[in-house]
């Protein structure tokens, strides 16, 4: 298992296109991933999970992985993370 | 579960039978208050003196008696007893029948800091619901990734990896008339004991993502009959991509049950592949999972046929033997 914990660097926070970016990006890998807001733990692969986090600015996430490229998986997920999704 | 304080009981969207009726009339600087416990008490021990045990964490509600008491502490000027009650840290204080508390109570509340509400339900109505939704929010609770489907009556959970078709299923299901609970994120309750009930995020609620369409909202599209808000969980649907290296179940005389937040809920493995109907599957699995709830068990009924059957047989076989 692998995980990072990571803080939502773009202001408008993640709504649907970030969301849709992100689903992409996990479903390139075969692991479980699995993102975490204050004890709430959702499918990394679901565009409706990563919405009803409500991940605004500032809020600090925790990604984790399960399967044979986890190492990969949270890496490219955090990479989304810090270069804000590719907006602003 | 974050805390859970006095405004957010406030901001609760309870309807109907649940509806609490309740507004903030004094000490509004403790609405941050948090509620600890899901538990009431009634305080007339503890305002005519008596404070041994005074379970002070507790939501104190106020009726017609404390009411009357307060009445006569007011007209004696007395404020010592008060003094003392708002001493200890309450959660808040709740008149119902919409009485209005006394100058002096109301003063010294502001002084404490300590909400007032105020109810226009009875007491007995009041302590009920409230506890109702206490129970709720105080219920152990979990996330899980799946559909949730009202099917003929039936609370179905359908789960299983990201991409197996859930939604699609779902989406199938609702086009044949049945009723969509939540979609991606399923939020169980465990209440009463052993009830699950699941329900969707606020924000999500009743939109779908279906590859290829992107988000669509059921209401608009199919109409308020296509959903529903909350729905118990009574039987668990895992779907997964056929493996011709696995058994499935061909009988289905022994129940398989899925552990979730403790209570065994019914659990069925179907296996998915091109030209096998999953919506029609489904369906057939509440109506079995109905049957079953009659006490018709379908696979053991048959297997008790073929029983009777066979003994009959045999008995015949050992008949013509002997002549």
């Amino acid at each position: 298992m692998t995980e990072k914990e990571i803080v939502i660097k773009n202001r408008a926070g993640i709504h649907a296109r970030p969301a849709a970016l992100l689903v992409k990006t996990a479903n390139e890998f075969s692991s479980e991933l699995f993102i975490e807001k204050d004890g709430e733990k959702i499918n990394a692969k679901s565009i409706m999970g990563i919405l009803t986090l409500g991940a605004t600015y500032n809020s600090v996430l925790k990604i984790s992985a399960e399967g044979s490229d986890e190492k990969k998986a949270v890496e490219a997920i955090a990479a989304l993370f810090e270069n804000k999704f590719e907006e602003e | 579960m974050d805390k859970f304080r006095i405004l957010d009981l406030l901001q609760l969207d309870l309807k109907e039978n649940d509806a609490l009726d309740l507004s903030c009339i004094g000490g509004r600087p403790g609405l941050i208050r948090e509620i600890t416990v899901p538990a009431i008490n009634r305080p007339g021990l503890a305002l005519s003196g008596f404070y041994d045990n005074f379970a002070h964490q507790r939501i104190q509600i106020l009726g017609r008696g404390e009411n009357a008491y307060l009445k006569k502490l007011a007209d004696e000027g007395k404020t010592d007893t008060l003094e003392k009650f708002f001493s200890y840290e309450m959660p808040c204080c709740v008149f119902t029948n919409k009485y209005q508390p006394t100058d002096d109570f109301l003063k010294l509340s502001e002084k404490a800091e300590c909400p007032i509400l105020q109810t226009g339900l009875s007491s007995s109505d009041f302590a009920m619901r409230i506890m109702r939704v206490l129970g709720n929010i105080f219920a152990p609770k979990k996330v899980e990734h799946g559909v949730l489907v009202e099917v003929f009556g039936i609370g179905i959970l359908i789960i299983g990896k990201s991409g197996v078709g859930k939604s699609e299923t779902a989406l199938a299901l609702i086009e044949r008339g049945h009723r969509l609970v939540a979609d991606d994120v399923v939020e169980i309750r465990r209440v009463s004991g052993n009830i699950l009930i699941g329900s969707g995020a606020k924000i999500v609620s009743h939109h779908m993502e279906i590859r290829g369409l992107g988000i669509i909202n059921i209401t608009h599209l199919f109409g308020v009959g296509a959903i529903r808000d909350r729905k118990q969980v009574q039987l668990i649907v895992k779907l997964e991509e056929w493996d011709s290296s696995k058994t499935y179940d061909r009988i289905g005389a022994t129940e398989k049950t899925m552990d979730i937040l403790g209570v065994k809920t019914p659990y069925l493995l179907i296996p998915v592949r091109p030209g096998r109907n999953i919506p029609v599957i489904i369906e057939t699995a509440a109506m079995n999972e109905r049957l079953k709830k009659m006490g018709y068990y379908s696979a053991k009924e048959f297997n008790k046929n073929v029983m009777k059957w066979l003994e009959s047989e045999s008995a015949r076989a050992a008949f013509l033997n002997e002549q």
